[in-house]
């Protein structure tokens, strides 16, 4: 990867862990010595101590240790921290060096093996020579130790071991090889990573303690050394804290360095190194607000240390290497559980680093020009200034031309210019788009995860024109394209045209057709904000196009690219075939722009359809096209809808003035009831010799931004004061469209007629006579008439109401509700409606005809219509009461057997209009008449309204009825028609369900059969008492006769008697009026002896209690006396 | 004083737009645009929250390395967004806010114009020179 110069070294970047050596293990023979080193690293979760195993063979040569400086007086620094140092104590100087040697307590060859063992670590200490290093001994066995005392052998051969191999007893540990090697092994590293913490330790105060020799000028870099050995010691040592601390210092140490043009690189790296430490332990102590603060102090302090001019590029990688590799910290944090907010993502700072490199970039350009300009030439100077014998460098951060060197001036100017040059020469082959690209989708992603939309929509724009400064245009489209309608939709038409700007440059250098058209149209368009010369310049490239011609250049791009582009274009133009393009208009804002609309929602049949095409150019210059075509949802319709060049002059838009078209054309008699709908306008620039593209519109027209336009015209209120000018010039933003209309029928000219007389009654064949009359010119054919019952009313109206033409009988129930087509052979016309219920109803007069019509000079068949509707209220024509009452009228509550009753009825008219009454008659069950039948009562009779008419009639029950209580005992049927109908209209009959009667049997049945209607004072009345015992047993009966001022009486006064079962007997009274008038009767007294429960009145009902007695009759002598 | 001001409709179209000419404009539009995303989550946060509703002020809306963003949001949900130089630290939040009070006065009397017609672009002279007032003057 290039650009690795600015890579933090991985030693840096690593988390430290204290470092052990293994050794006396052969782990590619030995199994079990590969069991314990397998134990020792595999599975080290985060609960095991962090310590790095490696395993060295027994006389591993460890680096030399130089003999220690035991004054700093004449030393002077050559540099802060040498490049070697971090990987050292990393990986190569171990805090512990432990010795694996296999050894039982009780080994035969014991003397031997103490004494190989003992020189095993002699060995090693002689390697470590001058180290603080720790030397251990672990003695793998095979048996389990007995627990610590009870092997007496072992405690004593333990001890020998240790004074011959110089070792405390703290560093001798026992291995037994046994199944718990794991828990043994954890518990040997825990002991290893204490004395590798004894180790880190004296080493910090090893350090710490140079600094009481070191002065303040000449040592300055020593003590920026020192605590930076200190914090990454602090950090083996895993005291996070401290290591801290002693960061913080160094790097307030490294800003009190001189620092001049020579050393500023140095200083940049090392405060780099120090800064990415301290955010990374800050980090990791979860003090997230603290990382940002140190990244925000060191960022100023090292913004403007740029160093030497000629690099300065060299400045702004190291500030993008900055931000970036604080951006990934914080992406590492964020992975770990911290949570970002909007404002403070690591998005931000790859955003940053982005925008460092592209300075870089600049620069770069800007000062590497001259070394392309090959005034000082252009080979690469030899011998390389930027190789060390050593292949790398001694101290961070310095050149490789004068490394050590710390003084202000540079030792060589000849070297120095060299040096620049080749760095110049190495930074002009770097990929910087690359680099930058990478850092801006680093940016992207974070700014998605973070809600910025309109922030990914930005770094989106300068990655594709980063992709573009690359020359891989491909992507740039891709991306421009992507984010291009982002601004399209919020509106942001200057971001906008920057974005197409760069768009068509991208097209223009790939050669792109179809994209460079569309690029151009919007470009020219009025979201575009470019200057009118430069809309003109880009439409005349547009029109080269149309022409099959290479346009000329988009300024800005660099030369070379044009030449290539310019024989693209060419080869481009050359290929025949596939001339055409499509371009959708909808998803952009062309430079011509197009409403449509039908001049009305609706058109009958009979007119021509209308239809206008608005069209508008928003380009400088006129645009000519050469057809325009409307597609419509019928498509036998668009031959109608098409404009081809004839006249070129009709087919040039004039730039800002709306043009209207107007097509008209005939609707088909079928699609009557239809919608004709827009779907698509097409538009033609060019022609077929050259190069032709379609703009479509789908609908009727409008684009990306028309929607949003109308909203804002239709708010205006300057509309109202600009009324005149309207009228003059069309407004376009006011326009609006219309894309589809509705054919309708054609207006019938008939009249259509009807009278009734309502309200209908109940039951009746209303009639409505209806009168067509036409008023058209020529013959309505195929008149057809459908009427009845309005569909779409309440759901049971259609059961209860029948229509019917033929009124001369009563429909029945299954006639329809409504009639449908029938023909009409006369102009007039009876329909018959009957209503089974009451309620209002809503009936449906329907004529329908066709006819013959001529629009435009064609000649069509209209089928036409006309709609009556007519609401008709049903009522009850009367209302019938019926009562059953005794022979003396009294009302009954129980019917006796066989015992005669009257049933009187009242039919009382409750219809407007008079009624007939025809016949009545009753049709009885259970009773029988009376009397022989008779002719109705009722029989035409009329009715008006409010009148009534009553009947009776006398029933019996015969004495064989079975004595259920309640029966049923039949109809009444009234049969009627309105009086003033004509006289073949039917009758209607309507029944009446009688009451149910409760019967009830009479065992006594005392009556007078033959009593006058009246009597006449003084003269003799003769009664006939009837006894009848309807029982089957022997009734007594006493009667007494109460005396009566009215009457005198014969017969006798008190008896009593008995009456046979099935029998009855007479008593014969003759009674003598006194008084004139209604005269009470004398009271018969009756009383059953044998059952005292009976009681007088009871048995006394079916008797006459009052009598009329007339005066006595004058004589005719009389009649002279009065004359006088 | 700041190097650009912007008003911005509530749909989220620019209704003027002005920077200092000596620096690209194109950058401050981006600058602008791109400070409606914290706007934008703001005020959907204030909605949530009924007890701040009155502060239209919405403060620092991010911070780049060489400009501030304020931001300042209407009842109507149109935004004022000022862009101060990072380098200019003189000026207190106080003075910001007492620049977007001006501005938003300012604007009161641009709606009140019954010959303004809402959300069409902003040409008139007074605001204008209300927010020249403002600006960094170069030259």
């Amino acid at each position: 990867m290039a650009g690795s110069q600015w890579e933090l070294p991985p030693e840096l970047c690593c988390r430290p862990m204290a470092f052990v050596a293994l050794t006396g293990l052969d782990v590619v023979y030995n199994a079990v010595h590969r069991a314990i080193w397998d134990a020792f690293c595999a599975n080290r979760r985060a609960d095991r101590v962090p310590i790095s195993f490696k395993v060295l063979p027994g006389d591993h040569e460890y680096p030399k240790c130089r003999t220690k400086r035991t004054s700093y007086e004449w030393y002077i620094p050559k540099g802060i921290v040498k490049t070697g140092w971090m990987n050292k104590h990393l990986n190569l100087v171990p805090a512990l060096v432990v010795l694996f040697y296999e050894l039982d307590w009780d080994d035969p060859q014991w003397k031997e093996k103490q004494s190989e063992c003992a020189t095993k670590v002699e060995i090693v200490r002689t390697s470590l020579q001058g180290r603080n290093t720790k030397v251990a001994v672990v003695l793998i066995q095979k048996k389990t130790p007995l627990p610590p005392g009870e092997d007496l052998v072992a405690s004593e051969r333990a001890s020998a071991l240790c004074s011959s191999c110089d070792l405390s007893g703290k560093s001798l540990f026992v291995l037994p090889h046994t199944d718990h090697l794991v828990g043994y092994i954890i518990r040997l590293e825990n002991a290893f990573y204490e004395h590798a913490q004894t180790y880190y330790y004296t080493e910090i105060r090893r350090v710490k303690s140079h600094k009481e020799f070191l002065n303040k000028t000449t040592h300055q870099l020593l003590f920026v050394r020192h605590q930076f050995k200190m914090a990454f010691l602090s950090e083996l040592k895993q005291d996070t804290q401290n290591a801290l601390k002693y960061y913080r210092a160094a790097y307030s140490l490294v800003h009190e360095l001189r620092a001049h043009e020579t050393n500023m690189l140095e200083i940049k790296t090392m405060a780099g190194f120090i800064n990415y430490k301290i955010c990374r332990l800050c980090f990791q102590h979860n003090t997230p607000l603290d990382a940002i603060a140190q990244f925000r102090k060191h960022i100023d302090l090292c913004k403007k240390k740029i160093g030497c001019a000629e690099l300065a590029f060299e400045h702004s990688a190291w500030m993008s290497k900055q931000f970036q590799s604080f951006g990934e910290l914080f992406d590492e944090a964020i992975k770990l559980g911290l949570t970002a907010i909007q404002t403070q993502n690591p998005g931000f700072y790859y955003q940053q680093a982005a925008c460092y490199s592209q300075d870089r970039k600049q620069m770069a350009q800007q000062f590497c020009q001259y070394v392309n300009s090959a005034i000082v030439g252009t080979t690469y100077p030899s011998p390389d200034p930027l190789d060390t014998q050593s292949g790398g460098l001694d101290f961070y951060g310095q050149r490789p031309w004068r490394q050590g060197h710390q003084s202000i001036d540079p030792t060589d100017p000849e070297k120095e210019k060299l040096g620049i040059l080749a760095l110049q020469i190495k930074e002009r082959d770097v990929p910087h788009s690359e680099l930058i690209i990478a850092l801006l989708s680093n940016a992207v992603a974070q700014f998605k995860k973070y809600k910025c939309p309109r922030m990914k929509s930005h770094l989106m724009v300068q990655m594709g024109e980063e992709y573009y400064h690359a020359k891989d245009y491909t992507k740039a489209l891709k991306l421009l394209d992507y984010v291009m309608c982002d601004y399209r939709t919020e509106r942001w038409w200057p971001l906008l045209t920057a974005i197409l700007t760069t768009a068509l440059h991208c097209a223009y250098l790939m050669a792109s057709v179809k994209d460079y058209v569309i690029y151009c149209m919007e470009l020219l368009g009025r979201a575009s904000t470019l200057k009118e010369e430069q809309k003109s310049r880009i439409e005349k490239n547009l029109f080269k196009v149309l022409m099959n011609d290479v346009p000329e250049a988009e300024s800005e791009c660099d030369q070379s690219s044009v030449g290539a582009a310019r024989s693209l274009w060419t080869d481009r133009m050359a290929l025949s075939g596939s001339n055409e393009l499509m371009v959708e208009m909808q998803d952009y804002i062309p430079f011509i722009q197009c409403k449509a609309r039908f001049q009305s929602p609706c058109f009958h049949v009979d007119q021509p359809i209308q239809l206008q095409v608005f069209l508008r150019a928003d380009c400088p210059h006129p645009v000519s096209f050469s057809k325009l075509t409307v597609s419509l949802s019928n498509q036998e319709y668009n031959q109608w809808c098409v404009v081809e060049s004839s006249v070129q002059d009709h087919m040039t838009l004039l730039p800002r003035k709306p043009r209207c078209y107007n097509f008209s054309f005939v609707a088909k008699t079928e699609d009557v009831g239809k919608k004709v709908e827009m779907m698509g306008i097409e538009m033609m620039l060019g022609s077929n010799s050259g190069r032709c593209v379609f703009l479509s519109w789908r609908g009727a027209g409008g684009d990306a931004a028309s929607t949003q336009e109308a909203l804002q015209a239709s708010r205006s209120s300057r509309r109202w004061g600009r009324g005149n000018e309207a009228r003059q010039e069309l407004d376009w933003d006011s326009l609006t469209m219309q894309h589809s209309t509705m054919i309708i029928s054609r207006v019938p000219r008939i009249c259509v007629q009807l009278s009734h007389q309502p309200p209908a009654l109940t039951n009746e064949m209303f009639c409505i006579s209806l009168t067509v009359q036409s008023q058209e010119n020529v013959v309505a054919k195929d008149v057809k008439l459908t009427a009845g019952l309005k569909p779409g009313q309440e759901a049971g109206l259609g059961h209860t109401t029948h229509v019917t033409l033929d009124g001369s009988s009563v429909s029945d129930d299954n006639a329809p509700a409504l009639l449908t087509d029938v023909p009409l052979g006369d102009l007039e016309k009876c329909v018959y409606m009957r209503c089974v219920s009451t309620g209002p109803r809503i009936f449906l007069f329907h004529v329908a005809y066709s006819i013959d019509t001529a629009v435009e000079g064609r000649h069509i068949v209209c089928k036409c219509h006309k709609d009556e509707t007519v609401t008709v209220e049903t009522v009850v024509p009367f209302e019938v009461l019926v009562k059953f009452v005794s022979t003396k009228f009294e009302p009954l509550e129980q019917v006796a057997v066989d015992i005669p009753f009257l049933l009187m009825t009242d039919i009382r008219s409750s219809s407007p209009w008079p009624l007939l009454l025809s016949s009545s008659s009753l049709q009885l069950v259970t009773v029988t008449s009376n009397t022989p039948p008779l002719q109705s009562q009722l029989q035409q009779v009329v009715l008006q309204t409010g009148e009534s008419a009553s009947e009776c009639f006398c029933l019996r029950c015969p004495p064989d009825t079975s004595s259920s209580n309640t029966v049923a005992t039949g109809q009444y049927v009234i049969s009627w028609r309105r009086k003033y109908s004509s006289a073949d209209s039917p009758l209607i009959q309507t029944t009446v369900t009688l009451p149910h009667v409760i019967l009830e049997s009479v065992p006594l049945y005392i009556y007078a059969a033959d009593l006058p209607s009246f009597g006449r004072v003084r003269e003799s009345l003769p009664v006939r008492y009837h006894i009848e015992n309807r029982t089957a047993q022997v009734m007594e009966v006493e009667i007494a006769v109460d005396p009566s001022d009215a009457f005198m009486f014969s017969g006798l006064k008190q008896v009593r008697l008995r009456v046979l079962p099935g029998t009855e007997q007479q008593m014969l009274y003759n009674y003598y009026p006194l008084m004139a008038g209604y005269q009470t009767l004398p009271q018969l007294n009756i009383s059953l002896p044998r059952c005292p429960t009976s009681n007088s009145p009871a048995l006394r009902r079916f008797l006459p209690q009052r009598i009329f007695v007339k005066p006595q009759g004058r004589q005719p002598d009389d009649a002279s006396i009065a004359a006088a | 004083m700041a190097v650009c001001i912007a008003v911005i409709a509530k749909e989220n179209y620019p209704l003027y737009i002005r920077s200092v000419p000596s620096q690209n404009e194109l950058k401050f539009h981006y600058t602008v645009h791109t400070s409606l995303d914290v706007v934008e989550e703001k005020v959907s946060a204030v909605g949530k929250s009924l007890a701040d509703q009155r502060e239209l002020y919405l403060g620092l809306l991010y911070p780049t390395e060489d400009y501030k963003v304020y931001g300042y949001v209407t009842n109507s949900k149109v935004k004022f967004v000022i862009v101060v130089d990072s380098s200019n630290t003189s000026l207190r939040d106080n003075e910001i806010r007492s620049m977007f009070r001006k501005l938003h006065n300012s604007f009161t009397d641009v709606m009140c114009n019954p010959f303004y017609n809402p959300g069409d672009p902003i040409q008139s002279k007074a605001f204008n020179g209300i927010v020249s007032g403002m600006m960094v003057q170069t030259g």
